[in-house]
């Protein structure tokens, strides 16, 4: 059965016409993907379409997945662009290609600083697999603008590097690094005004203004 | 260094990419400031919570929807075999 084979045995597969394998595939990732499109587009329907097309469009251009990146990377890929193309036709916005992707540099000098700075009341492996907790995270996730959340949704969920993240994204690496600590600062701040312990709370210290 | 130059190093110490002599230099701050201690347990405890996050299950009649436009594509492409 081609459930036993690795990734590339299964794209070799494919590439030479083997449906099983390509389904096999499909098999492996749809949640992964349809789950990195739910939480981008936050809608479900939309989530489908985008998690088809991103199938769909593996299966157009198999032949032409030359393995630089792995077939996981390289879906994910695919996957984000149509969430934001989607995202754009949402707000009414031209769906132009990320690839010609004009976006000014953020600076660490706009990054807002932390604000409340609380010790948390419980351990993250006491609050996963809570449901309050999956709602929280949602809500604060939801509330970061897509192109931070896309940013820490593929570094820090999906594990991609700064470098695949940058790529995929047809954005420079330093760029990636300023969003990636933004998304953090922001999930942070407001998870921490959640599961903070207010008796195990410090002041941010105000240091004098560098001249 | 001061706890606002810490932001800009506050990735590369997280996901352990610091260059060593800027790490002694922000374990040395760490040592004396409780705030930038905190903020630093809790940005791991948030990349951990987010990690540790179930995905989402495919709803079945969408799952079985997708691989049948799959497969339906895959004949047209490859010719029924």
């Amino acid at each position: 059965m081609s459930e036993h084979f690795t990734d590339s045995e299964l794209v070799r597969r494919a590439k030479a016409g083997e449906l099983e394998a390509f389904e096999t595939l499909a098999g492996r990732y749809e949640r992964q993907v349809y789950s990195l499109a739910r939480r981008i587009v936050q809608h479900q329907q939309d989530a489908e379409d985008v998690t088809q097309q991103t199938f769909l469009s593996a299966l157009e251009h198999l032949d032409g997945f030359r393995e630089e990146a792995s077939f996981s990377t390289w879906l994910l890929r695919v996957a984000t662009h149509a969430a934001l193309k989607v995202i754009r036709k949402r707000k009414g916005l031209p769906t132009v290609s990320l690839e010609a992707n004009t976006e000014p540099q953020e600076g660490y000098e706009t990054v807002p600083h932390p604000e409340y700075i609380a010790d948390w009341r419980e351990s993250p492996e006491q609050l996963v697999g809570r449901n309050e907790t999956a709602r929280l995270i949602d809500e604060a996730l939801n509330e970061l603008d897509e192109k931070h959340r896309v940013i820490f949704l593929l570094r820090d969920v999906e594990g991609l590097s700064v470098k695949e993240t940058a790529d995929a994204l047809g954005l420079s690496e330093a760029n990636v690094k300023v969003r990636l600590l933004r998304a953090r600062l922001q999930l942070r701040e407001r998870l921490t005004q959640e599961f903070g312990d207010p008796a195990r709370r410090f002041e941010p210290h105000r240091h004098e203004q560098a001249t | 260094m001061k706890c606002e130059e810490l932001l800009a190093m506050l990735n590369d110490y997280v996901d352990g990419g610091i260059d060593p002599g800027v790490c002694e230099q922000f374990e040395k701050h760490l040592a004396g400031c409780n705030p930038c201690q905190v903020v630093v347990d809790n940005i791991r405890k948030t990349i951990t919570l987010y990690k540790a996050g179930e995905p989402y299950e495919l709803p079945v009649q969408f799952r079985e929807r997708l691989h049948s436009v799959l497969r339906e594509r895959w004949k047209e492409k490859h010719g029924a075999q």
